[in-house]
């Protein structure tokens, strides 16, 4: 059995990963791809601890997770949708409509 | 022995086809790269035992999420981009250097707490049954577990509205 804090570490430098491609990424769809990793990588450490202290609790907590996380999916995208038909672009850079 | 080669193995996969997904140039090959880092994640779901969530995993993300953006970006057409690796600039480096930090402090917090984590018995790990999740999801959480159908159905039909194309004047 591989001990815990290699698996945070994994969970860490996937979030790291996710979060330098939300900064990086101007193609919104690609950023919300980026959010989806950090979702994962919150998901793997809380599974790790789940398995690790024998709590089964994390992992429902992992169930809804994933749950909320179709349903944010499919609002998002049905968000950026509505954006790129209104705006013929998901750059998010040419979306400033709102902006001071 | 063997598990710390699947880890080995499987936590390079989830790094590489993470940094793919946010460096590749085209949104389908992203997603591609996003299957793939879904598929092992699952697969480190399973060393942990987690046999329920590594199945959902790839059901749930691997079918359903991605064959969901797979539609958008087709819907969307976008073109190729500019590689991210040649427009360089300030707000790249910046945000590498954000990333940098949130990194050193995930990685701080991990290692300062090495040390206070229990040892693990064999017992300790076989919650990640279908039988063990199902036995809680139908008797402890069986209110959020209905509920979760109601915010699934709710979030459907909003995507539908939010996505509908509007014929009428001055709403476009």
């Amino acid at each position: 059995m591989i001990s815990l804090p290699w698996f945070l570490g994994l969970s860490a430098v996937l979030f790291t990963i996710g979060t330098i491609g939300v900064l990086i990424r101007r193609n919104a769809v690609v950023m919300f791809m980026s959010v989806e990793l950090m979702l994962n990588a919150v998901n793997l450490s809380l599974v790790a601890f789940s398995a690790h202290f024998g709590d089964v609790h994390g992992q429902m907590l992992v169930f809804f997770a994933l749950c909320v996380a179709a349903a944010e999916a499919a609002v998002g995208l049905a968000i950026i949708i509505a954006i790129f038909r209104n705006n013929l672009s998901v750059d998010i850079t040419k979306i400033n409509l709102l902006r001071w | 022995m063997l598990t710390t080669y699947l880890f080995i193995l499987l936590a390079t996969f989830a790094v590489a086809s993470a940094v793919a997904t946010i460096l590749s140039r085209h949104a389908v090959t992203s997603a591609l790269f996003l299957v793939l880092n879904m598929v092992s994640l699952a697969g480190v779901y399973l060393l942990l035992k987690a046999q329920y969530l590594a199945v959902i995993q790839i059901l749930v993300y691997a079918g359903a999420i991605m064959v969901l953006f797979l539609f958008v970006i087709m819907l969307l057409n976008t073109d190729k981009e500019e590689s991210v690796l040649k427009q360089i600039s300030l707000k790249m480096v910046v945000s590498f250097l954000l990333g940098t930090a949130v990194l050193a402090q995930l990685l701080f917090a991990v290692a300062g707490w090495t040390d206070t984590l229990p040892m693990i018995s064999a017992a300790m790990t076989e919650v990640g049954t279908v039988e063990a999740i199902g036995d809680q999801l139908f008797t402890r959480y069986v209110l959020p577990f209905e509920l979760t159908g109601i915010l699934l159905t709710a979030a459907v039909i909003g995507a539908l509205l939010i996505a509908q194309h509007h014929n009428k004047k001055g709403t476009s």
